[in-house]
């Protein structure tokens, strides 16, 4: 297809109409709603292939497969889409976890609960939130990303609240309101923002705001009102708490969206729109914010390992990690901007792995405590291994993609801030205590009463998570490709904001 | 000497259909015979609105080219704001109607079959078993319309007077005609005349006071005399304050908002969808017109009360209607708390404030009507399968989602069009009042704008969680919802009600009483007869429709927002 074919709003359509046909499938073929929704997610999967090859890596500093039209010009929002080589790494990466949740889902939502009905309003809002979560990474317009990041609220809040545990209501509530929070004072930035810019009827493009002279007071307010909301959606310390209780509540392939996915734009819109906006300020709060995202590290790290619930532990795994995020991006080098980009993508399939996995694990034994496990290893080999993968990586262990990413951003802010890295280090080690404690506890010793005859991943299961393990090893030893994506963005924002990078002497595994 | 004035009937027009045809309407209660009386009236009534509206549409184009016009010797103006309102208010009124009209799949409309018997009565029982209708809402309703159209058209302080005056009887006495519960209505209709007279009092006073301080009644005339300094300044002042006061009574701001949650939870529900969305879009726009063409002259004086009012009505809305736990108690607070955000647009006071306002004002209503016209159908069914008025306790509503999922959805999108969540009109909405807060220098009132906001989406969304999240136990997949045996859950049952034996035949078995209350109802959705459903639908496509492409109607809005001064 010539490149002018607009891939983008494709990608956002397509998960629209399968939601549509979700929605409207007559009496007689709702048996078929699996089906619909993974075709539809697969079909997702190979326009994305098709934008990858659109897309031209050699520029991937700039932004690609533009479009631009008018919105609502008398307020000066534009639909605009648009990515960079980060844009569509991620794009990349949610597309690829969606069909993963579809068969995950297969038989939890809807056999024992209820009709297949339910089972067809997960899948379609899930559809939903696939085209959400692709215009929010491809937004070239800051109204269009403020809208996408308050509305795609909407379809988790009730992914959680219909379709969680024991207590999610509660969990859905706190989140919805967390997060709407901090997206009304950002929106409160957002109109400030507008009227220091060009204005007109495209005063709303990321283009036409990026480079305009701000009061300095006024830039750290309005950058406080964007970092707020991205804080809050990342989460960090100290605006974390709902994040937990939403992965305790929400079914797994939810939790794998929400954390995996929906979380990656708080630090993408850090990294897209914070430093680009607020340059001079971003320079002002970095060291704010790095002590900030280590505490967030040591922090969630410590916290993960006292959890007494699966779930709840992951969520926690994603603190630390949203920590390790937020510090490459503040930390300003070439190599550590580049790592957290990478960091991202890698963080969606590690943490989505070990979500969909500990989902199997706890609807087979009816339980997320931890303590209710014992001795798997030797009854469900494939799951313990598939675990084990999963939990390395999210220790960041070589020859799987995460240590790349890892690395890159520890190295890079050794460069400029040795004690931060050094300090964020520790997190490592913290990581390999809750990992490996957690898969003893769960996996080895005896076998626990009642667990003997737990049956092992079936092969629609096995399907589930061998992409993600394999996206993780293939980017582990060949991440030159994915490498190539995230290091000009991380050049050009280094532009941006304004300040020199510091070289890295000893660049590793390149 | 007296003159006549010379009477433009072509830009009256919209005005003079609607009050023509109340006083026809009144005629047509004497002379149609009963049987069709309720047809005939509903027919007229909405045929009188659409006339209006054709009218208003016929003025547009000359009004937009010219500015406006003056008529009546310039008591009324005839602008771009004035037509948007009147616009807005007649495309809410007939929706609004469409609603009233209903009586859904019990043969029951909202009203007392004759509210001039007492409740409890033989006479009212007897009324009853005639089945008599009180078809004069129609005509009520048309005046009350007609009061409408006039108030934010008005240009001087007389006009505005009896324009207010006349709006407000006719809701005085629709509000306590509702079928059931009738003392908790005609109690809503005592403070809400109280009150209401109370503040026309105020106001009267004022404008008696500013016309001492200016010797004139007409806005322009005031305007102009603000600019010239003299030493009757405290008699302007205070004159301003107290007119602001009659026209903040109406918009149902704090701290004139008493009435509120009384008179909305006493009125029959369809009425209070009427007057929530309608009254509130008069009044602002007489509120409007007052600020820009009267006192900006008064700006640095005014502000102060203006902000002070502003942020009271956002804060205290919010904040008690997160404690309510009757539904029509809740929208009337949320309606209280979104008047405060409506008026950081009237505060930012420039072009831009004027149409957010005017854009806000309309899906404000859409959603407001779409809302209660939901409250309406939801309704209690006692241990006969009788149906009884509508369950307003908010914990009579857990699980509608599961078993209504159509009406419960676009009950929720409402609640979301209300809470501001992008995608929905109600989210332009406050964007654009809060953006010309901010335009106008008034970002603290655009911030404590989003804080508030942020609390009343906890309310809202409450409720959704309520409809969709609550562990009910699945009714049985039967085809009629209505019609079903619903089943009695524990969720569904209300607070004990007291002992009061309802013993009566079939039809009878109304509470007609605040107290009176079966032991155990369950929650049923009633059947529209067609009416409620095609408003319900109209106002949640609008809602959607406004939300992603609300171009059109902020162009159309945005040319006609000057006023004439």
């Amino acid at each position: 297809m010539s490149s002018d074919f607009p891939w983008l709003t494709a990608l956002v359509v397509l998960p629209l109409v399968g939601a549509a046909v979700l929605a409207l499938l007559p009496a007689g073929a709702r048996s078929s709603a699996r089906g619909v929704a993974l075709g539809f997610s697969l079909a997702e999967l190979l326009l994305v292939v098709g934008a990858l090859s659109a897309f031209d890596t050699s520029r991937a500093g700039e932004h690609q497969l533009l479009e631009t039209h008018q919105w609502i010009p008398s307020i000066g929002a534009s639909y605009a889409v648009g990515v960079d080589g980060v844009g569509i790494a991620l794009i990349a990466m949610s597309v690829l976890l969606v069909p993963l949740v579809v068969l995950a889902a297969w038989r939890e939502q809807g056999s024992s609960d209820g009709p297949t009905d339910q089972l067809r309003a997960y899948l379609a809002i899930t559809l939903v939130l696939e085209a959400f979560i692709v215009a929010v990474f491809a937004a070239r317009d800051v109204f269009f990303f403020y809208v996408l990041f308050e509305a795609m609220l909407i379809p988790v809040y009730f992914l959680i609240g219909r379709f969680g545990g024991a207590q999610r209501r509660y969990a859905a509530i706190k989140f919805l309101i967390y997060s709407l929070f901090g997206g009304l004072i950002m929106l409160v930035a957002v109109i400030v923002l507008y009227q220091h810019g060009p204005g007109g009827a495209q005063g709303f493009l990321t283009d036409n705001l990026t480079g305009i002279t701000l009061d300095p007071t006024t830039e750290k307010w309005l950058f406080a009102g964007f970092f707020l909301a991205f804080a809050i959606k990342a989460p960090m310390f100290p605006v974390h708490t709902w994040l937990p209780d939403a992965a305790q509540n929400a079914t797994p392939g939810t939790s794998t969206l929400l954390v995996g996915v929906l979380d990656k734009v708080g630090t993408f819109g850090m990294l897209t729109l914070c430093l680009p906006l607020f340059p001079a300020a971003s320079r002002w709060a970095a060291p704010f914010v790095i002590v900030l995202a280590v505490v967030s590290i040591l922090y969630g790290a410590l916290l993960a390992i006292g959890q007494k619930d699966l779930m709840r532990l992951i969520a926690y795994t994603s603190v630390s990690h949203f920590g390790f995020i937020v510090l490459g991006i503040f930390a300003f080098t070439s190599t550590s901007v580049a790592g957290s980009s990478f960091y991202m993508v890698n963080h969606g399939l590690s943490t989505g792995a070990l979500f969909l996995i500990a989902g199997f694990l706890v609807q087979r034994r009816g339980s997320q405590q931890i303590a209710d496990f014992g001795g798997l290893q030797k009854v469900v080999p494939i799951m313990a291994g598939t675990f084990l993968v999963a939990g390395l990586s999210a220790l960041s262990l070589p020859g799987l993609s995460t240590f790349i990413s890892e690395f890159l951003v520890l190295v890079g802010t050794f460069a400029r801030h040795p004690a931060a890295a050094i300090v964020a280090t520790l997190g490592v080690v913290l990581a390999a205590i809750y990992v490996l404690w957690t898969y003893q506890r769960i996996f080895t010793g005896p076998v626990r009463d009642g667990l003997e005859t737990m049956p092992d991943m079936r092969v629609r299961e096995r399907w589930a998570v061998a992409p993600l393990i394999a996206a993780m090893l293939v980017l582990g030893f060949v991440p030159g490709p994915a490498l190539d994506l995230v290091r000009p963005p991380a050049h050009t924002t280094l532009e941006q904001v304004g300040v020199t990078d510091v070289p890295v002497t000893a660049e590793g595994s390149k | 000497m007296f003159t006549a004035p010379h009477v433009d009937w072509a830009h009256l027009a919209p005005v003079a259909i609607v009050l023509l045809a109340a006083v026809i309407g009144v005629l047509l209660e004497a002379f149609v015979p009963a049987r069709v009386r309720r047809t005939v009236q509903l027919a007229f009534t909405l045929a009188a609105l659409a006339g209006s509206l054709v009218a208003v549409a016929a003025l547009w184009h000359g009004v937009r080219t010219s500015g406006g016009v003056k008529v009546l010797g310039g008591s009324l103006v005839v602008d771009g704001p004035t037509l948007v309102l009147q616009a807005t208010i007649l495309v809410l009124a007939i929706i609004a109607i469409l609603v009233v009209a209903d009586r859904t799949e019990t043969g029951e409309d909202a009203f007392a079959p004759s509210a001039a018997s007492v409740p409890g009565s033989d006479h009212e029982a007897l009324a009853r078993r005639l089945g008599l209708q009180q078809t004069e809402v129609y005509p009520l309703l048309l005046f009350a319309t007609g009061g409408m159209l006039v108030f934010p058209a008005t240009a001087d302080l007389l006009t505005l007077f009896v324009a207010l005056e006349v709006l407000s009887l006719p809701l005085y006495l629709l509000t306590g005609m509702a079928r059931r519960r009738r003392l908790l209505s005609q109690e809503a209709s005592m403070k809400y005349f109280l009150l209401g007279a109370f503040a026309s009092a105020l106001m009267l006073f004022g404008i008696a006071l500013v016309y001492g301080y200016s010797s004139s009644l007409h806005y322009a005339d005031i305007a102009t005399k603000i600019g010239s300094p003299t030493d009757l300044d405290t008699l302007l002042l205070v004159g301003s304050v107290l007119i602001l006061a009659g026209l903040l009574f109406k918009v149902g701001a704090v701290p004139f908002h008493a009435w509120t949650p009384d008179v909305y939870q006493g009125a029959p529900t369809p009425i209070t969808g009427f007057m929530a969305a309608c009254t509130k879009v008069a009044a602002f726009g007489a509120l409007l017109r007052f600020v820009y063409t009267v006192i900006p002259g008064l700006k640095w004086d005014l502000d102060v009360v203006l902000w002070t009012v502003t942020i009271a009505t956002m804060v205290v809305g919010t904040v008690i209607a997160m404690v309510q736990t009757d539904m029509k108690r809740v929208l009337a607070y949320s309606s209280v708390a979104h008047a405060g955000f409506i008026l950081t647009g009237v505060v930012a006071l420039d072009a831009q404030g004027v149409s957010s306002v005017l854009f806000y004002l309309f899906v404000y209503g859409l959603a407001t009507i779409g809302a209660f016209g939901v409250v309406w159908l939801v309704r209690e069914r006692d241990a006969d399968g009788l149906v009884l008025g509508e369950a307003t306790h908010l914990s009579q509503w857990a699980g509608i989602g599961r078993r209504h999922p159509w009406l419960a959805a676009s009950f929720a999108l409402f609640l979301l069009s209300f809470a501001g969540i992008p995608l929905t009109a109600g989210f332009i909405g406050k964007f654009g009042v809060f953006s010309a807060a901010a335009d106008g220098g008034a970002w603290p009132l655009a911030l404590v704008g989003v804080l508030a906001s942020a609390g009343a989406a906890f309310f809202y969304v409450r409720i959704v969680v309520l409809m969709f999240f609550a562990d009910v136990p699945e009714v049985e997949e039967s085809g009629e919802p209505a019609a079903s045996t619903a089943s009695v859950s524990a969720d569904d049952a209300v607070e004990p009600g007291t002992d009061v034996e309802l013993a009566t035949p079939q039809g009878a078995a109304v509470a007609t009483l605040v107290e009176e209350r079966p032991a155990t109802t369950v929650t049923t959705v009633v059947r529209s007869e067609g009416l409620a459903a095609v408003a319900i639908g109209l106002c949640a496509v609008a809602t959607v429709v406004l939300g992603v492409f609300p171009t059109p109607v902020l162009d159309l809005v945005q040319h006609m927002s000057t006023f004439l001064p």
